[in-house]
Parts: structure tokens; C-alpha cells; sequence
């Protein structure tokens, strides 16, 4: 830092030598004093735990006794077919909803960022609002839209001369409608995140676009697409995140089912943790969960990331 | 290109040059939107009825009488009162405590030098990645050793450190000016002072939407509440809320109350507040 240029501070450093000049000092220490309260929790509440989970998923619980195993419990996720349930049915919301939901979003975006478009603030705010709602409240507000005896979307498709959809007991139906419920709650959040790059695109390269004759389809595919790439990139690797950890929609949706259909690792995680308490095991699902994240979030950086 | 001349002017930002073509846009956004909308109004409108009216042959469109009915149903199966109390208390604990600890990590990785502040904050943003699911049994543990099963701090004290919430404090801290705190430090101003007096003010939108994130975030939190909260009298909405949908005979009017009584003051705030919150946490996705 620039501590020696300034002299006054330097002859006044030296004249009191014993006594620490008191500002100088002051401003060295402040951003440690700023950031130990978060340092402090974020150890004691974040890498401790961390670390104590590995531990913990190199011993198995019997009757609240935890013996080392070693890697068994790894070696018992490779023989588990319930967990490869759990990988298949995350894997398909992963390859199939998130693509949809982003596909969406940009449109949607694209849709706000257009100057023919009335109302606009009305519109941003209504798609933004879903993601105000906690996880739990439309969760039980979709299992009960979704009835399939008495529910409204049953009825409504009745009035158009459709019969009852099993949404959430039949087990393909029961993916499809956690899908649906999962694109209504972030679809607006992405729009939001894209329209926010879409408006740093400078106007100027849809003019020389559209100078070089392209139509909307072209300038979309030529200019806007590569303009909203980082703003794609962060909305893919926030996405897969939230959906290997996905919990809370299946849980009240469908509790997992039917038949495991919408198993989740979440879910699956969760039910061993603490319906058959086998902390050893469920860390052993958590670390394998971890370590997919890290390496899909490194392809997703050197996928979509800036080639140049 | 024989646009009239305002049509050019408009038409390079979407491509979409033939008038008529925003009446078309328009509404067919607005369908879209009243279809993402309806399960608001159905709520709220199911939230005055009864179990036996929900679950009709043909659902009710429009609001009935028993939202008092439903609401001392709340209250007797699941002492709501005390469970809203519950949610409010931890949500605004939460949001000042760990709004304070956001803030002034957030304000120290941006406008000081220190050493270990890269790798500091690097750590930090780990929490970013590591999914929830990795602590939640060590940490179980740890509250039931401490003892603090059913209480407030078990929700509250570890998510304090919220790693998004230093990130968006750090991306939103940077707008500051330096001259700004140089000025004050010459005006002979203490480094906390410098703090409270000079940076806090002008930061007053951000701070809104990091304290609408919190306390949205802490508000609707389930799977951790739901792990260290088992008394009746200690959960939270979103746990009281699932706990009541388990049992066989659910009464719907009654957890669609709830649901909306934990929905619509959010959306209230939110709407309040909008300005702030979506370009706060704009400010903190696109500035890379």
C-alpha cells in the first residue's frame, strides 16, 4: 500500500515509536475485525461440518454407534439401486427441465427487452413474482391444483373435453408435473438474469445486423445469443446446482413417489439421514453429491465458457 | 426498408418490424401470465373455503366464508399463532444479524487491502458451491450436542455467513466511490465510524435488497428448520405447513390458509419493494 509516500504518517510513526500510531494501525486491522464474525461462522458452521462429514461417511451407525467401515459405505452407493433411482430421476430434470426452463427464460427475456412490448414493468414483476413464494407454499398449493380426482387443472382440462391425468400418481406423469412446478417457481428468476445482460448488448450490432440484412431469427441466433452467453453460463451452473440438491418440491409434491419416480439424491439423502438415521451413509450420498456438482460446474465453465 | 421512420427507430432492438406486432406480443404474454398467476388467486380464493368446497366437482372460483373457520382450525391443530410468531421472529433475527455480517464482510473484501483477503474470500465463496446436503447431519449433531434442538439460534446461527449475501455486499460495495471514505478518513473519522456514518447511508437500496433476499430466504427455509425444529410449538410455518399436510385426514382449507397467510405478506413486501430488490440483485449477477 501507499503507507510510505505519505510523510507526515512516517515522521509520526517515528516520533511515537513505542506507543503504535493508533490510525495506521486502526485501518490495518479493521477489514480483519470486518470479516472474522463471517470467517468465524462460516468455519465453525460450514468447514467444520465439511470436514466432520467425511469422517462420518467412513463409518456406519448401528444403534447410535458409529464404527470406521472405511469405504463401504461408498462401495454399498455403487450396489444401491435406490440411489441409482435417486442419480436417474435428477439426472432427467437436469437434461430435460433445465434446458426447457432456460430455453423459456430467454424468450421471455427477449420478450421484456422488445420495444413493442406494453406494460412492461407489469410483466417483469408477475413472472418474478413466483420466486417470492417459498418452496413449501406452492408445493402444497400445486399437490392440490394437481389433484387428480378434484383438482382445478382436471377440471379445466375437462371443460376442453380432456379426461383426468393422473399428475401425481402416475409415475411419469408425477416427473412431468415436478418439471411443470419447478419451471413455474424459476422461470421468471432467469428471465430476470438474462434480460438484465440482454440489455448490455449495444444497439449499434443490431444495426450493423440488420445493415447486413439479417432477419429477427438470424440477429437472434448471431447477436443476442452470443451477447447473453455469461448470463446462460451463470443461469446453467445456478441451475444444476439447485437441481442436484433439489429437495423440497419432491418432498411435498410426491414425498418421492410414485414408485420413486421423482426420487431425488435430495430426498434420498434426506430419508436416510433422518428416517433410518445412517448419518454415515447419507454423508456418503452428500460427498458424492459434492463432488458431481464440482466437476458438472467445471464442464459447464469449459463448455460455455469464453473460448477466446 | 420502407418502415415509417419510427418503426426503423424502434425495430433493431427485437428484429420485428410489422405494426400490430406489440398488441399481438402483448397479450400473448398476458395469457401466459394469468395462467403463472392463477394459483395466486386460487389460493387465495381456496383459502376461504372448506375442505369438503375445494375438493368439489366443480372447484370454487370466486371467495367463500370460511377463512375465520380455517384460521381457528390453524390455530388448534397447529397453534399458528405462535408459529407465525416463530417464522417472524427468526426471519428478522436473522435478517439484521446476518445482514450485518454480510455487509461489513462484504464492505472489507472490497475497500480494503489485506492480506489472506483473496484466499479469504475464495473460502467463502466455496459455500456457494458445496451443496447444503454435505453439513446437514454433522450439523444436526452439533445442535443436538449443544443443545439446541427447538430453538432459535439452531435455525438462525448457522446460515449467518450466507455466501450469497457477502457476494452481492461485495458487488454492490464497489459503486462506492473512494474518494468518499479518503474524504472521511481526513475529517478524522475512526474505521467504524467510517462505516456506520459514511458508507452505510449512500448503500441504503442495497441493503434493502440484501435485507428482502435474508429475510425472504429465512422466511421460506424448510429442509434445515425441518431438521432442527420437532416441537410443535417451535416450527415454523413451512415445517408446520408440511407436518399438517402428512396426517391422513388433511385439511386442506385449513393448510391452504396457512400457505396463503405465508404466501401474500411476502408478495406485499416484495411488490413494496421491488425496485430495489430486482436491480440489487441484478447489481449482483451481472458484474463479473
Amino acid at each position: 500500500m501507499s503507507v510510505v509516500t505519505s510523510p507526515t504518517r512516517t515522521v509520526r510513526s517515528a516520533g511515537v515509536r513505542d506507543s503504535r500510531p493508533p490510525r495506521l494501525s486502526a485501518r490495518r486491522l479493521a477489514p480483519y475485525a470486518f470479516v472474522l464474525p463471517a470467517v468465524l461462522l462460516f468455519a465453525a458452521f460450514k468447514l467444520y461440518p465439511i470436514g466432520w462429514s467425511f469422517v462420518l461417511s467412513l463409518h456406519k451407525t448401528v444403534a447410535g454407534v458409529d464404527t470406521f467401515v472405511g469405504a463401504d459405505n461408498y462401495v454399498r452407493l455403487l450396489d444401491d439401486p435406490l440411489f441409482w433411482t435417486a442419480l436417474k430421476n435428477t439426472a432427467v430434470i437436469l437434461v430435460v427441465q433445465v434446458p426447457i426452463m432456460l430455453a423459456l427464460a430467454t424468450g421471455l427475456a427477449v420478450a421484456f427487452n422488445s420495444a413493442f412490448l406494453r406494460a412492461r414493468s407489469v410483466f417483469r414483476l408477475g413472472f418474478f413474482m413466483p420466486m417470492v413464494t417459498g418452496l413449501v407454499a406452492y408445493g402444497v398449493v400445486f399437490s392440490v391444483l394437481l389433484n387428480e380426482k378434484y383438482g382445478l387443472v382436471n377440471w379445466l382440462l375437462s371443460l376442453v373435453g380432456i379426461g383426468e391425468v393422473p399428475w401425481l400418481t402416475d409415475p411419469l406423469w408425477a416427473k412431468i408435473s415436478l418439471g411443470l412446478a419447478l419451471t413455474w417457481h424459476y422461470t421468471g428468476y432467469n428471465a430476470v438474469i438474462l434480460l438484465a445482460r440482454l440489455q448490455t448488448i449495444p444497439k449499434e450490432l443490431y444495426d450493423a445486423a440488420s445493415v447486413d440484412g439479417a432477419g429477427a431469427w438470424q440477429s437472434f441466433r448471431h447477436v443476442t445469443l452470443p451477447g447473453l452467453r455469461p448470463a446462460i453460463l451463470l443461469a446453467t451452473v445456478l441451475s444444476t446446482i439447485g437441481t442436484l440438491q433439489i429437495f423440497d418440491e419432491p418432498y411435498i409434491l410426491t414425498r418421492g413417489g410414485p414408485d420413486n419416480a421423482t426420487l431425488t439424491i435430495g430426498v434420498y439423502l434426506y430419508q436416510n439421514a433422518f428416517t433410518y438415521f445412517d448419518f454415515g451413509y447419507a454423508s456418503a450420498i452428500a460427498y458424492v453429491l459434492a463432488v458431481l456438482i464440482g466437476v458438472l460446474g467445471l464442464i459447464q465453465f469449459r463448455v460455455l465458457g469464453d473460448k477466446s | 426498408m420502407t418502415t415509417p421512420a419510427r418503426g426503423a427507430y424502434r425495430a433493431p432492438r427485437t428484429g420485428l418490424h410489422r405494426p400490430g406486432r406489440g398488441i399481438l406480443l402483448t397479450s400473448g404474454l398476458a395469457i401466459v401470465l394469468a395462467a403463472v398467476l392463477l394459483p395466486f388467486y386460487w389460493l387465495v380464493i381456496a383459502s376461504t373455503h372448506s375442505t369438503d368446497e375445494i375438493f368439489d366437482s366443480t372447484p370454487p372460483l370466486l371467495p367463500g366464508g370460511d377463512l375465520g373457520k380455517n384460521l381457528s382450525s390453524l390455530q388448534e391443530t397447529a397453534s399458528f399463532g405462535q408459529v407465525v410468531l416463530n417464522s417472524l421472529l427468526i426471519a428478522v433475527i436473522y435478517t439484521v444479524c446476518a445482514g450485518a455480517v454480510c455487509t461489513l464482510a462484504g464492505y472489507a473484501f472490497t475497500k480494503y487491502r489485506f492480506k489472506g483477503r483473496d484466499a479469504l474470500f475464495g473460502m467463502l465463496m466455496l459455500g456457494l458451491v458445496i451443496p447444503t446436503q454435505v453439513t446437514l447431519v454433522p450439523l444436526f449433531k452439533m445442535m443436538a450436542e449443544l443443545h439446541w434442538l427447538n430453538t432459535y439460534q439452531a435455525v438462525i446461527m448457522p446460515n449467518l455467513a450466507l455466501p450469497f449475501g457477502i457476494f452481492l455486499m461485495r458487488q454492490s460495495m464497489a459503486a462506492l466511490p473512494d474518494e468518499l471514505l479518503d474524504s472521511g478518513r481526513m475529517d478524522g473519522c475512526g474505521e467504524l465510524r467510517l462505516f456506520l456514518r459514511v458508507v452505510l447511508p449512500p448503500m441504503r437500496p442495497a441493503l434493502a435488497a440484501l435485507g428482502i433476499f435474508l429475510f425472504l430466504y429465512q422466511w421460506n427455509d424448510f429442509i434445515w428448520p425441518l431438521i432442527v425444529l420437532r416441537d410443535d410449538a417451535s416450527l415454523t410455518i413451512p415445517v408446520a405447513l408440511a407436518s399438517l399436510q402428512g396426517v391422513d385426514d388433511t385439511d386442506y382449507g385449513a393448510i391452504l390458509t396457512g400457505t396463503a397467510v405465508a404466501a401474500i405478506p411476502m408478495i406485499i413486501v416484495f411488490l413494496a419493494l421491488q425496485r430495489h430488490f430486482v436491480s440489487g440483485l441484478l447489481a449482483g449477477a451481472v458484474k463479473e
